[in-house]
């Protein structure tokens, strides 16, 4: 199975996008496991017996008790529910992010304004979805329609501001697009843009992701209902959590392959030498419009699935920190490379779950750890520091956990920009290929 | 080479202006069938510049660029490049983050077709033609022997086979006519002889036409058929590299005005 990992016997070969037998199988078993996550499988979550007298051991108890004693915590979300939602939050992310990720990663095209688009998805997705009433505008069409078509309306829009956002490039265009997202936050504070987002603050009920044919009463797919489907029991949440993961798949293969394919090539020479690509017959202006146009597709589907899994859609969610998030992404991971916005959709979706997992777990513990940290802090820097408490605040953490996920992810930005600007992704590829030469060094 | 026939490639009385500054001045010249056709002249004499007139980068403010008779002023670059008109730069233009492979592969993109959706579902029409280009364009890393670099980003290669990857990029484009702005510059002995039999071999064994720009002199007497002289903007001689060298004129560009006059008077 392991093989010459760098023998490629056909060009057909060479081209796929796991193209050994090792990657096909790990990727098989990647999915089927992500499949398998949202149900309780007593095998692994269950504790393990016998393993008690780890938790009585004095330092590293702990940290057994944590993992061993309540279930290993990096798959502990298996048929937790607390964890399927930030789980399925990946997905619809990493829709939107494999969609920047085409525009700004390949096509080199700095945008801000992904998180406007994917609001204009969003109010599309509830102006097509949902119910009509006297203050609120809709159609109540099925799901076939409004899906899809929170991606064209934002496509149509992004065609709409592409002509000026084409013949900017860098900064100027970060600019532009920055504008888009306050454009965007008050569209959806005037009088018709309160029809279809509903009002301020309070946001409006989103439609249902139930798959019907047309208005019937009986969906043909009940998505939002705990309920049977084929031979298993499956809560709502747990069939959430499958729609989106289909929908993530279907999407992270339809990015890989344009990137791969004879369209992203032409981004990759725009984003590298325009001119010279142009002189080299790829239409700057056509493949800049085309390079806006699917990442506007990806985030107005994106921006629909994030207003149905919170089930109401608010104006004020797609602001400039949703934008920024996305640039955290892609940094993180790897701009440019499917699989490195994939894992950094994942990893700056869940580090906040992390960090929330250890504060709840440090402040569990009645050892004196996050204690004397937090004393220490509290009554020698107290005057200092300024304000500390607001009602978030961990008992023995000066700062919530809220705050400690932002200095994470400016830490983090920083960070990966000096020593790994490949992201993720590129430590990944360091480590594959000191693999692949192992014992040898060279 | 049929002089009789519509040349390949013709300008007429092109002038080129930058404000006040006239950079190509009342230029004609055609390049016939299968010919390598040399530009020669000092710095900043305007030979890239005819260069870019022919892409279309910079459009000409006077005359005509004729494509097999036809007048392709004020076309796209990227059209030009469909007809079948490839280029190389002075200064290395590759795509630095790309692959060599991925380098020749966008070389080769006027000659695909299919669309981004076709590309987006891969299996079918794009994943066959993709296919067949990367074949088409492993003949022309064959060809070249860059093959080791193959699976190299560009910006890692060094600067010889840059300019090779360069030349693979746009022979990829399978072009009719190849502008090659000075190929071999700052390149040593043995490079500059690889590129000759490079150049030389594109023009019999494909039978591409090319117009060379080049300031290595041994390089172009040697290999051109034809040498057009510019100076300031302004052709001040075109002929075989055997009459051109004894232009007056060129001496005079070249070496100064008394040295023409020595010649004329040594060779009378």
């Amino acid at each position: 199975m392991f093989g010459r990992p760098n023998l490629y016997t056909s060009y057909e070969q060479e081209s796929q996008i796991f193209s050994t037998w090792t990657q096909k199988v790990l990727a098989a078993f990647g999915i089927l496991l992500l499949f398998l996550l949202p149900f309780d499988i007593p095998a692994i979550t269950t504790k393990i017996p016998g393993t008690g007298w780890l938790a009585d051991i004095p330092v590293l108890g702990r940290v057994f008790s944590w993992s061993i004693g309540d279930g290993i915590p990096l798959v502990r979300f298996l048929g937790d529910a607390d964890w399927l939602r930030p789980m399925t939050t990946v997905f619809m992310l990493a829709i939107a992010a494999l969609g920047l990720n085409i525009l700004s990663g390949v096509a080199g095209q700095v945008s801000l304004g992904h998180a406007f688009f994917m609001g204009v998805g969003a109010c599309t997705g509830v102006f097509l979805g949902g119910e009509s009433s006297e203050a609120l505008y809709g159609l109540g069409l099925p799901i076939w329609i409004w899906l899809p078509g929170a991606g064209i309306a934002a496509v149509l829009i992004g065609i709409i501001v592409s002509p000026v956002a084409v013949k900017l490039r860098g900064l100027y265009l970060a600019i532009v697009t920055l504008g888009l997202v306050f454009v965007g936050i008050h569209l959806g504070n005037t009088s018709w843009g309160r029809k279809i987002a509903g009002p301020p603050a309070l946001g409006r009920k989103y439609p249902e992701l139930d798959i019907r044919l047309w208005k019937e009463e009986d969906p043909l797919i009940n998505v939002s209902d705990d309920g049977r489907w084929l031979w298993f029991d499956v809560t709502d949440a747990q069939k959430r959590y499958l729609l989106y993961l289909v929908l993530a798949i279907a999407f992270a293969f339809v990015a890989k392959n344009i990137i791969r394919s004879r369209t992203g090539r032409a981004l990759q020479a725009i984003r590298d030498r325009d001119i010279a690509a142009e002189v080299m017959g790829v239409p700057e202006f056509k493949y800049k419009l085309i390079a806006f146009a699917i990442s506007s597709f990806f985030a107005g589907v994106a921006g629909a699935l994030f207003a149905a899994l919170s089930g109401q859609i608010l104006a004020e969610a797609f602001g400039l920190f949703l934008s920024v998030e996305f640039i955290a992404i892609l940094l993180i991971g790897g701009a440019g490379t499917t699989s490195g916005t994939l894992i950094g959709t994942f990893f700056v979706v869940m580090i906040p779950q992390f960090v929330e997992e250890i504060t709840k777990w440090l402040d569990k513990s009645e050892g004196p750890i996050g204690g004397t940290v937090g004393e220490l802090i509290l009554t020698d820097g107290s005057g200092d520091l300024g304000v500390i408490n607001t009602s978030t605040v961990t008992p023995g953490w000066t700062l919530s956990v809220f705050d400690w996920n932002i200095v994470l992810f400016g830490v983090l930005i920083i960070v990966f920009l000096i020593v790994e600007p490949l992201g993720l992704f590129g430590i990944w590829v360091k480590v594959r290929n000191y693999w692949k030469r192992w014992p040898f060094s060279y | 080479m049929s002089e009789s026939g519509t040349p390949l490639l013709e300008l007429s009385e092109v002038t080129l202006r930058f404000g006040g500054v006239t950079a190509i001045n009342d230029v004609s010249f055609s390049v016939a069938d299968k010919e390598l056709f040399a530009i020669i002249g000092p710095n900043g004499a305007g030979k890239t510049s005819i260069f870019n007139t022919i892409s279309q980068v910079y459009r000409p403010q006077e005359g005509d660029i004729r494509w097999r008779g036809d007048s392709i002023m004020g076309t796209r670059p990227d059209r030009i490049a469909k007809l079948g008109i490839a280029r190389t730069f002075q200064n290395i233009e590759l795509f630095p983050q790309m692959t060599v492979i991925d380098n020749l592969l966008t070389g080769h993109h006027v000659r695909m077709q299919r669309s981004w959706l076709a590309g987006a579902l891969w299996f079918g029409p794009a994943k066959a033609e993709e296919i067949a280009s990367r074949r088409k364009v492993e003949d022309i890393i064959d060809f070249l022997e860059i093959g080791r670099w193959r699976k190299h980003p560009v910006a890692l290669l060094p600067y010889g086979f840059q300019k090779r990857v360069e030349l693979g990029r746009a022979l990829a484009m399978e072009p009719e006519l190849l502008l090659l702005d000075e190929p071999v510059a700052g390149m040593n002995l043995e490079e500059t002889e690889d590129m000759a039999r490079f150049i030389l071999d594109i023009q019999r064994e494909l039978g591409i036409s090319m117009v060379l720009v080049e300031h290595d002199m041994g390089l172009v007497m040697d290999i051109a058929d034809r040498v057009m002289v510019l100076d300031f903007g302004t052709k001040i001689a075109e002929g075989t590299p055997a009459e051109v060298q004894n232009d007056p004129a060129v001496i005079a560009a070249y070496l100064g005005s008394e040295f023409a006059s020595t010649s004329e008077a040594s060779k009378t």
